[in-house]
């Protein structure tokens, strides 16, 4: 076995140096490789989130995305991404990017999509942290269109309120889950708003 | 020991979990549902294996006074190309696991194994010796996931066997990973003197 190196303090100058250097050059090349498939997944799955929320569409929204300053914004969070969605030119609806940061646990982004007149079409939970088998439900729940209490699909959020029943509104939230719901509400209310408050943009 | 002890007994002897109590934080935290402690298992065996094998070959090249941010910079290295590739190829699994692939750099058991095994025996045998561990952390992490997800949302692997609402919420909240890991730990240990 060969002799372990002294701890001197040129040799541990010298082999710490190495070590992150050969770190560095490894992370790098790794980095590279794995850039463009990181970059791609995460336009599919914003690009998923827009085909599934939209009314049907055929150009491309993420082209024509545009931001629009936020109803009542959180800190650091003051705008909302707006992905116009069109049919032959004629706009049909937009598929909206909105948050809460009112979630069990923080921030909660979906992306919603409305009917030009502001009818919600559907939803995609894109990224949360509440807790597995009870928050989680909200994927599934709000658009579950065999229980129309429970159900936000194709209801207009002028005409209802964007809350749950314990709060007066006309939402049953999530069992054991009423802080996810609230929180959930209170993003898709968010989107309704803003899209009121400036959202629209004629051609 | 021969190598094949040397593989086996991360599994119930050594378990690093069950028996060691080492890295209590990622398998209390992504223990929710099998498929969860699983993937994070798999990451983290992973990780021991290449940290093991290259601590292993470079042990004489580092001073013993440095040896600890040595292999801090080499596991860090190896759970950074795991996070990406789990990034770009396993998008889904990686937004669930996201938090806790780079709590592996601090997880003991990584470390623990790099200092009191790989930095004193050949590549060979601390390769065995990752993976076992490795393996070991991954059978406890998805047994402990599955009692969470079975009692908590009654499912296992996602696959529903009583209706919904019907699970214990408890299980899926962190007390509920306490009582289980207790639990299980407390049945290990009765099996082992048996």
């Amino acid at each position: 076995m060969a002799k372990k190196l002294e701890s001197t303090f040129t040799n541990m100058v010298i082999v710490l140096t190495v070590i992150s250097l050969v770190a560095a050059y490894s992370l790098g090349s790794v980095y590279n490789i794995t850039k463009d498939p990181i970059e791609k997944a995460d336009l599919k799955k914003k690009l998923d989130a827009i085909s599934l929320v939209a009314p049907e569409f055929n150009n491309n929204p993420n082209a024509e995305m545009y931001k629009v300053a936020a109803v009542n914004p959180s800190p650091g969070l003051d705008s909302l991404e707006f992905y116009p969605a069109k049919k032959d030119g004629k706009l049909v609806g937009y598929a909206v990017k909105s948050y809460t940061m009112k979630g069990f646990s923080g921030l909660i982004e979906v992306m919603v999509g409305f009917k030009v007149d502001g009818t919600i079409n559907n939803y995609s939970v894109l990224k949360h942290a509440e807790t597995p088998g009870l928050g989680t439900k909200m994927g599934e729940w709000f658009n579950n269109t065999a229980k129309p209490k429970q159900c936000i699909i194709d209801k207009n959020p002028a005409n209802i309120k964007l809350k749950v029943s314990k709060d007066g509104g006309d939402i049953d939230a999530i069992t054991a889950a009423t802080i996810s719901s609230r929180a959930f509400l209170d993003a898709i209310d968010r989107a309704y708003k803003t899209l009121q408050e400036g959202g629209k943009k004629d051609e | 020991m021969n190598n094949f002890t040397n593989f086996t007994k991360g599994f119930i002897k050594e378990n690093p979990v069950f028996v060691l109590l080492l890295g209590m934080c990622p398998t209390l935290g992504t223990t929710t549902s099998a498929i969860n402690g699983l993937g994070m298992g798999l990451a983290t065996a992973f990780v021991l294996m290449m940290s093991n094998i290259v601590i292993s070959a470079v042990k004489n090249l580092i001073p013993d006074k440095v040896r600890i941010p040595g292999f801090i910079v080499i596991i860090a290295s190896f759970v950074t190309i795991v996070d990406l590739l789990m990034a770009g190829y396993l998008p889904a699994l990686h937004a669930q696991l996201g938090l806790f692939i780079p709590l592996i750099v601090v997880n003991c058991i990584v470390l623990g194994r790099a200092e009191s095994f790989a930095s004193k025996n050949g590549v060979f045998p601390s390769a065995i010796d990752g993976l076992g561990m490795g393996l070991g952390f991954t059978f406890a992490l998805v047994i402990l996931g599955s009692v969470r997800e079975m009692l908590g949302s009654g499912a296992i692997f996602g696959f529903k066997f009583i209706g919904d609402n019907d699970g214990m919420l408890v299980f899926i909240l962190a007390p509920g990973a306490f009582i289980a890991l207790g639990y299980i730990i407390a049945i290990i240990n009765k099996l082992k003197k048996a």
